[in-house]
């Protein structure tokens, strides 16, 4: 994966920033409730909601049991249609092999349909010191390239911008790219999605070389599939005379019949849609429709030391569809861009950690960044046990160097916790200390200081509940 | 590359070295418990109500009225050139003044830019969510036929291409053509996650269910 | 019936009043309430903040302590949650099979108190009297892992003179979350005024909840702001009585006689 933005601060410090931020919290506020109570009404409109879970989870499971024999037959079947197959074990690989390919064609511009894999390894940028110009032509990728932003959503890059601040930037940066935007443009979500729509236009009309990703590689035939609304996915399949898709390893699923599951749970779950406008399938080249060439390059990237991780493992049943980042508490007051990954939410909070480790100070704090709500296993389509997976990472945070004081007192606890007497012992002091100096605010910076800077600390009671118990039934008195 | 390629594979063995797996993979079964489809009865009705709920334009004909309908919606667009694909039944037609039709085969994503719609059938149409597929099967072309015109009509001879669900096109389908999908015009959710119709492909979706002769 | 109390750690230092209200409410279903001394803590800070390794311990006490009640009642959806998912978990890492065995002996016996209320005993009218208006925070624990559904709001509707109001975005997480909130202060505290907004809207005087660990962070808000809604455990409203509406008599002592 691409590396930690240079200078990230840890979750903490930058949801700090976040939730300061009245008009960021606003826009997410808006977005995810929208969302969040259609994609319910979509999922309670199929009775069998938990079966087609439950199979989904299944499928992705056997698949990820059996990767290697998989991706060895959509290999096969993909050469047999006519495409070429790659292998990147990591994100400069990938670069360095779609470079090279878009080399080859002599062309310095390719348009791009958003997908996750290109942005985790940074494709944009090895394009750009190649000399090759990307464009992003989803709505909101362009809001975000426009912009010179950061996505802070998967399915919505730009979920941080409400409609005024993407006029504004429509109308600033539109003509520096390309056909600027109309005179006069409103912020009236319609208007906005035609000026992208006359901007890009001539860029797909123009383009040799499209590069996307894709949602699913079925083995058994070797057909991938991409799930989009807008069309811009359709006009960088089918126009360009060169495709190149970058698809994460874990995207495959064995048969054609397999999609049944998956068609079904992913546009309820992503846009709450019934179905998304538009699905594409290919398989390899077909003569007199779509790219003379179609190059698949199959991403490693982190997936397999993912794989080798039994609780880690269910990670990699993931489909994208954002449902989790939708529901989450967190993700709505923190924002993405706190994630410090293109893998924003839930998700991003048990995927980065895996792809890139816990080596730096925000990929430390990400297991840290639920409260284990639960919200997102609930909507999961794939029944990722999120926080199962998150309280997996927190012990190989603590197992880290760096923890030594949250450690031995977490030891010391556990050592009274062990035994009532010491258990015992130990409430009578922290009743005696608190209430004798019965703080309201702790002033000393830690776990003291984070609770009361907001909230007071309880007042302790005189008397625990089993000094009381045991003083009920010795000492004499009426009930 | 072949380096990779053998890297990848070997570190997944290892990856999987502790997980007990059955060979072949199919051999260890999937529990599809799930529906074969939702509903059995007024699939061209759930059809139409649920395209209609997408904001495709939904028309019912015969087979004699179809040119004149199609006529009366080119019309109404202010349409003068229309792009067909092969295949398509002449009788389709409409016989309009000024309504210039051309055969798709060889036209440029440009040159199909500077034509007003494009006219089509397709292979299946799914009625729980309101989808028709198209699989560049006689009268239906090229993908990029039916993407580039701002304007797309798209015939459905119901009843016999008309399925209940995603499950039952799926079996009705050739993975090895490339396929379209379509749910309504395109849209996108990006501003305020909120849905807005038409963006690149066509703005206008019109979808005519045609009525078997003597009705059904 | 012998029910074994299992109070929670947090309760038995911080909120006695719960565990007297408790027992004297299952006191007056009937039950023969018992609070074995040996017990402790469920572990469920350690294991969500990552010290799983320390676990154990707390665990094999747990299983110990509570082998010979016919039904074990805990206040908290959470540690109660904490005991069901994950103490399963705990023994197997162990390694240890009787520790296995004994957890899973106990483990189908625990039950929160609603659910032990409106499954084991069968009630949902247990007579009690509480006239305001009332909020019921359904946390996320009780809701998500220990799946309480309707039980909570079904005895609270059945409480005479009490009125329960709508809370917005009930089921959104107050931001708690255990050392979460420590650990995210800001984001915590976000969330927890939202909660507190929203309990404010719907008018009630008293934000109740089946966990004193959520209510003590949105309690601890609430003083701090000196606002106009006060946190109560859901034990606390179904103890108080028209004979005793301030509970008075919960902390009574008594000797020998039980009942
Ligand atoms: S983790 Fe589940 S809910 Fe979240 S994006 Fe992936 S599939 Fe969707």
């Amino acid at each position: 994966m691409s590396a930690v933005p240079l200078g990230m601060p840890s979750f903490p410090d930058a949801a700090r920033e976040a939730t300061r931020n009245p008009t960021l919290r606003r826009n997410l506020r808006h977005a995810t409730h929208t969302i969040r109570d259609r994609r319910a009404a979509a999922v309670a409109e199929l009775d069998d909601w938990a079966e087609l879970r439950a199979a989904g989870a299944a499928i992705k499971d056997r698949t990820l049991r059996h990767l290697d024999t998989y991706l060895e037959q959509a290999e096969a079947a993909v050469v047999a249609a006519g495409g070429h197959v790659h292998w990147a074990a990591d994100a400069a690989e990938a670069n360095r092999i779609v470079t090279d390919l878009v080399r080859a064609t002599g062309e310095t511009e390719v348009v791009k349909v958003k997908s996750m894999a290109t942005q985790e390894i940074g494709l944009n940028e090895a394009l750009a010191e190649a000399g090759i110009t990307a464009y992003e032509t989803d709505l909101a990728e362009l809001i975000v390239q426009l912009g010179d932003d950061r996505p802070s959503h998967i399915l919505v890059p730009a979920i941080h911008r409400n409609r005024t601040e993407i006029r504004d930037i429509f109308r600033d940066a539109m003509g520096e790219w390309g056909i600027p935007a109309p005179d006069g443009m409103s912020d009236d979500p319609r208007e906005l999605a035609e000026a992208a729509r006359l901007h890009l236009r001539e860029k797909f009309l123009r383009a040799k070389v499209g590069v996307s990703g894709a949602n699913f590689l079925v083995a058994e035939t070797g057909t991938l599939v991409v799930v989009e609304s807008e069309g811009n996915g359709r006009m960088c399949l089918t126009l360009p005379e060169t495709l190149i898709s970058v698809v994460g390893i874990e995207k495959v699923v064995p048969t054609w019949r397999d999609l049944e599951v998956f068609l079904q749970l992913l546009p309820r779950s992503s846009t709450a849609e019934r179905m998304n406008p538009y699905t594409s399938t290919w398989t390899g080249v077909t003569d007199g429709d779509g790219p003379r060439a179609f190059h698949l390059v199959l991403l490693d990237n982190g997936r397999t030391s993912i794989l080798a991780d039994e609780v880690g493992r269910q990670t990699l049943r993931c489909i994208r569809c954002s449902a989790c980042l939708n529901v989450c508490p967190v993700y709505e007051r923190a924002g993405g861009h706190a994630y410090g990954s293109v893998y924003p939410g839930p998700i991003g909070a048990i995927l980065t950690p895996q792809l890139r480790g816990t080596g730096s100070a925000v990929d430390a704090s990400l297991p840290y960044a639920s409260t284990l709500c639960g919200a997102c296993y609930d909507v999961c389509p794939v029944a990722i046990d999120i926080p199962e997976v998150l309280v997996h990472l927190r012990e190989k945070v603590t197992a880290q160097r760096g923890h030594v004081i949250e450690r031995s007192a977490l030891r010391a606890a556990a050592w009274a916790m062990r035994d009532p007497k010491r258990y015992t012992a130990l409430q009578r002091a922290a009743a005696a200390g608190t209430r004798a100096l019965h703080p309201r605010r702790l002033p000393l910076p830690g776990w003291g200081k984070a609770w009361t800077d907001t909230r007071d600390l309880p007042a302790v009671p005189k008397e625990s509940f089993r000094t009381w118990w045991q003083r009920r039934d010795t000492s004499g008195g009426t009930k | 590359m072949t380096d990779s390629r053998a890297r990848i594979l070997g570190r997944i063995r290892t990856a999987l070295a502790g997980t007990e797996r059955t060979t072949p993979a199919p051999a260890e079964p999937i529990a599809r418990d799930y529906r074969d489809s939702h509903t059995d009865t007024g699939l061209v009705e759930l059809l139409a109500h649920n395209l209609a709920d997408y904001r495709a334009r939904v028309h019912h004909a015969t087979e004699t009225d179809l040119p004149d309908l199609i006529a009366r919606l080119l019309g109404s667009r202010g349409a003068h050139t229309l792009v067909v694909p092969p295949g398509l039944p002449d009788g389709w037609l409409p016989t309009a003044a000024g309504l210039r039709a051309v055969r798709g085969t060889d036209l440029s994503a440009a040159e199909l830019d500077a034509m007003s719609s494009v006219l089509t059938g397709c292979a299946v149409a799914v009625a729980e969510t309101g989808t028709i597929v198209l699989d560049g099967g006689p009268g239906q072309g090229r993908r990029m036929l039916t993407l580039v015109p701002d304007h797309h009509i798209c015939v459905v001879r119901t009843p016999d291409q008309v399925v209940a669900s995603v499950p039952q096109a799926l079996r009705r389908l050739d993975p090895r053509r490339p396929q379209t999908w379509i749910s309504g015009p395109s849209a996108t959710s990006d501003i305020e996650l909120d849905r807005v119709e038409g963006v690149h492909g066509p703005r206008a979706l019109d979808v005519v269910l045609l009525v078997p002769p003597g009705g059904a | 019936m012998r029910v074994g109390l299992f109070l929670t750690c947090v309760n038995d230092t911080l909120y006695p009043r719960t565990g007297q209200a408790t027992v004297a409410l299952l006191e007056r279903l009937g039950c023969d309430v018992d609070f074995p001394l040996a017990q402790t803590c469920c572990g469920q800070m350690h294991w969500n903040t990552g010290y799983g390794r320390q676990v154990e311990p707390m665990v094999r006490g747990f299983a110990e302590t509570f082998a010979g009640y016919d039904a074990v009642v805990t206040p908290s959806g959470s540690c109660g949650a904490m005991i069901r998912d994950n103490h399963p978990r705990a023994a197997a890492r162990s390694g240890d099979a009787a520790l296995a065995d004994a957890v899973a002996a106990v483990v189908p016996k625990v039950h929160e108190l609603s659910e032990f209320l409106v499954d084991v005993l069968g009630v949902t009218d247990v007579g009690a009297y509480f006239p305001h208006r009332v909020a019921y925070h359904p946390t996320c624990h009780s809701l998500r892992l220990m799946r309480l559904g309707d039980r909570p709001t079904a005895l609270l509707r059945n409480v005479r003179g009490l009125e329960l109001v709508d809370l917005p975005g009930a089921e959104e997480c107050c931001g708690f979350g255990g050392t979460f909130a420590v650990k995210n202060p800001d984001v915590s505290a976000a969330m927890g005024a939202d909660k507190i907004r929203n309990a404010e809207a719907a008018g009630a005087e008293v934000l109740c909840a089946a966990d004193n660990s959520c209510l003590m962070h949105l309690g601890g808000m609430l003083t701090r702001r000196q606002g106009a809604v006060r946190t109560l455990h859901l034990a606390e409203i179904l103890a108080a009585t028209e004979a005793d509406p301030g509970g008075l008599t919960w902390a009574g002592v008594r000797n020998g006689a039980r009942g």
